[in-house]
């Protein structure tokens, strides 16, 4: 075990931003377009380069999506070792190139892996690592903005009394904690590198630049793999499973509204959940009339559910309903009855046929998706 | 041999949060539960005393009343319980928590045949890291997201879960397996187990009892041992009333995408 102390003066050799570019079979995951993006930011106002650490096998095709995004250089560590993600390995030659380059900031994708991988390194180099943080900044300009849009402090008192001093080159970590109640934000003062996993989705991907793409350097390293004791015996995509309503993230959930045409509402929901990647769920009446079973059921004898998103096509919001959903992050209602009591509940409503309005949000959300 | 366990006593998120006017969470007036992905780490290795008559020892780092929680899981079926207290290891980020539990399992003694078992994360922090940083300092390998699990001897074989798919990893003991809800259903307590749970042996680790370790230094430790800090914490901004957005048609529909794009919730 390399024991890393980098704090005191050390610090200082400290240069960089670097996104961990998380490859699965050759294909970067999504989200490390929006690590690349954000990082390009942070490096500009550190006026420092950005680089993408990529590790695989034969994927140096990957360095000019990467650079695309805007990333000055990707550092490939490119080995047969490498194909399939493992902790022992990944974790030996990220640590061993961290502490010969020494980046100021490590941005790695709050993924399955990169949740295994993060603190694996960090607990290796002896530095902080913030988890699932869903705002960065190093400026503080930049962050004093961020707090007065965001939080109920009272910024400009804080800044007086000096608790936040704008001279702080320190990168601000913010993150929703205990089950996103309250929010954080963490920083690493003494240690080097400043680590942090990244939720994937809320970062912002920017422009494919084609100049960009084919000026990004790429930086060949040798790699050593220490004693690899995991051994990937396959790795299996497989298509979502039906996900159980209280682990969803979106529930579209109906109701009575849909009566007039059971099959069709039914397919509706479905298509709905499918593009964002959540479950159906249904009213009492939804599942007494036999339209879906039970476990789909939301409400007080149902599940209660607090998803990021729940949308109510035509359920009226009775009292047993509305206590299964109502903690929701955000709740959408489609309703034909103005006044419904479902639109004291929803951040957003709209009065209207479901059967005109569903399709209409199917589509455009596609659309949006495609766009993004 | 033995499979040690690492569990945390949290408050339950899962109902109603309180937070006191200074933005802090108000503790006192939230249930104290074990951590839900723990429980899968207790009965995954409750699962394999059935099956080959190991031993189970449960371990938390916690202040003194943590030990109510220890009692619960000793009557589930655990043989032995070490409570990890002191005040020196208070404050501790999830590196400093790290450091301190990897000191308390080496002093339980990790043997070749042994396991080391965590939940993925605790919903108080939802971090996911200590179980990989004790792992690190243990100088073990690690499967996290572990679905499902097989120990043949002293090879292990997991079903480790990725967003779209799964891995399968093998590994030898001894290793750091971190749970997920899939891997099975938690057992209750048994009466017999709670009439029992009281002459189960109980070990208290103090600061002295484990400075000896050369994970544990003050300066690694508690506050002062954490890399990282809190700059800032807040409420965010509470629900306003909601919207009704006009008309029923394609203009309405695109509204409402825009708003939920700008809001990151798609």
């Amino acid at each position: 075990m390399a024991e890393f102390k980098n704090s005191g003066e050390e610090m200082k050799n400290f240069k960089g931003v670097w996104v961990f570019c998380e490859q699965r079979q050759g294909e970067l995951q999504s989200t490390v377009l929006e690590l690349v993006s954000e990082g390009r930011k942070l490096a500009d106002d550190l006026g420092v380069e950005l680089a993408g650490l990529l590790l695989g096998d034969n994927v140096e095709g990957l360095a000019k999506e990467i650079g695309a995004y805007g990333a000055d250089k990707v550092i490939l560590c490119d080995d047969p070792s490498l194909k399939d993600y493992t902790t022992d390995a990944y974790a030996d030659v990220i640590c061993d190139v961290v502490m010969e380059k020494k980046p100021e900031i490590v941005l790695i994708g709050a993924t399955n892996i990169g949740r295994d991988l993060g603190p694996r390194c960090a607990a290796r180099l002896h530095t902080g690592l913030t988890a699932d943080c869903t705002h960065l900044d190093v400026d503080t300009n930049k962050y004093v903005e961020f707090l007065k849009a965001n939080s109920t402090l009272d910024v400009d008192q804080m800044v007086a009394a000096g608790r936040i001093k704008m001279d702080d080159r320190n990168l601000k970590m913010t993150r929703p904690a205990f089950g996103g109640h309250l929010m954080a934000t963490i920083i690493c003062p003494r240690f080097r590198p400043q680590m942090s996993t990244v939720r994937p989705g809320v970062l912002k991907k920017g422009e494919y630049d084609e100049a960009k793409a084919n000026a990004v350097v790429v930086e060949k390293v040798a790699v050593k793999t220490g004693d690899i004791k995991t051994q990937v015996v396959e790795v299996v995509k497989e298509a979502k499973q039906l996900v159980d309503l209280i682990g969803a993230d979106v529930v579209v959930s109906v109701g009575r509204g849909i009566s007039k045409d059971v099959e069709k509402g039914i397919k509706l929901a479905e298509e709905l959940a499918e593009v964002l990647g959540g479950v159906v769920g249904g009213s009492r009446v939804a599942i007494d009339s036999g339209w879906l079973t039970a476990d789909h059921q939301v409400g007080q004898t149902g599940k209660t559910v607090h998803p990021k998103l729940y949308i109510a096509l035509g359920i009226s919001g009775a009292i047993q309903h509305k206590a299964g959903m109502q903690d929701s992050e955000c709740i959408i209602a489609v309703n034909k009855t103005e006044g419904a009591p479902i639109f004291d509940v929803a951040d957003y409503g709209i009065c209207g046929d479901l059967f005109k309005v569903v399709p209409m949000m199917i589509e455009t959300i596609k659309a949006a998706k495609a766009a993004k | 041999m033995k499979v040690i366990v690492c569990v945390k006593q949290v408050p339950d998120t899962s109902g109603k949060v309180a937070v006191k006017p200074d933005g802090t969470l108000d503790r006192a007036s939230m249930a104290a539960i074990i951590n839900p992905d723990d429980k899968n780490a207790i009965e995954a290795a409750l699962t394999l005393k059935d099956q080959t008559g190991c031993k189970v020892i449960v371990v938390t780092m916690g202040p003194p009343p943590a030990e109510g929680m220890l009692r619960e899981i000793l009557a589930m079926g655990a043989d032995e319980a070490v409570l990890v207290s002191g005040r020196e290891f208070g404050g501790s980020d999830t590196f400093a928590t790290s450091q301190i539990l990897a000191a308390a399992v080496n002093k339980i003694g990790v043997e070749s045949d042994d396991i080391v078992m965590c939940g993925r994360q605790a919903i108080d922090g939802d971090t996911a890291q200590v179980g990989p940083q004790i792992a690190e300092k243990l100088g073990i390998p690690q499967i996290t997201y572990v679905a499902d699990l097989k120990v043949e001897g002293t090879e292990v074989t997991c079903k480790r879960m990725l967003e779209d798919g799964y891995m399968t990893i093998k590994t030898q003991t001894p290793c750091l397996l971190t749970a997920i809800k899939e891997l099975n259903t938690p057992r209750y307590m048994s009466v017999g187990g709670i009439f029992d749970c009281y002459s189960k042996p109980m070990t208290v680790f103090d600061f002295n009892a484990l400075k000896d370790d050369p994970l544990i230094e003050l300066d690694t430790i508690g506050l002062k041992g954490s890399p990282t800090n809190i700059f800032a914490s807040f409420t965010p901004p509470q629900k306003g009333q909601g919207e009704m957005l006009e008309g029923a048609d394609q203009k309405t529909v695109d509204v409402l995408v825009d708003k939920l794009l700008a809001k990151h919730i798609i």
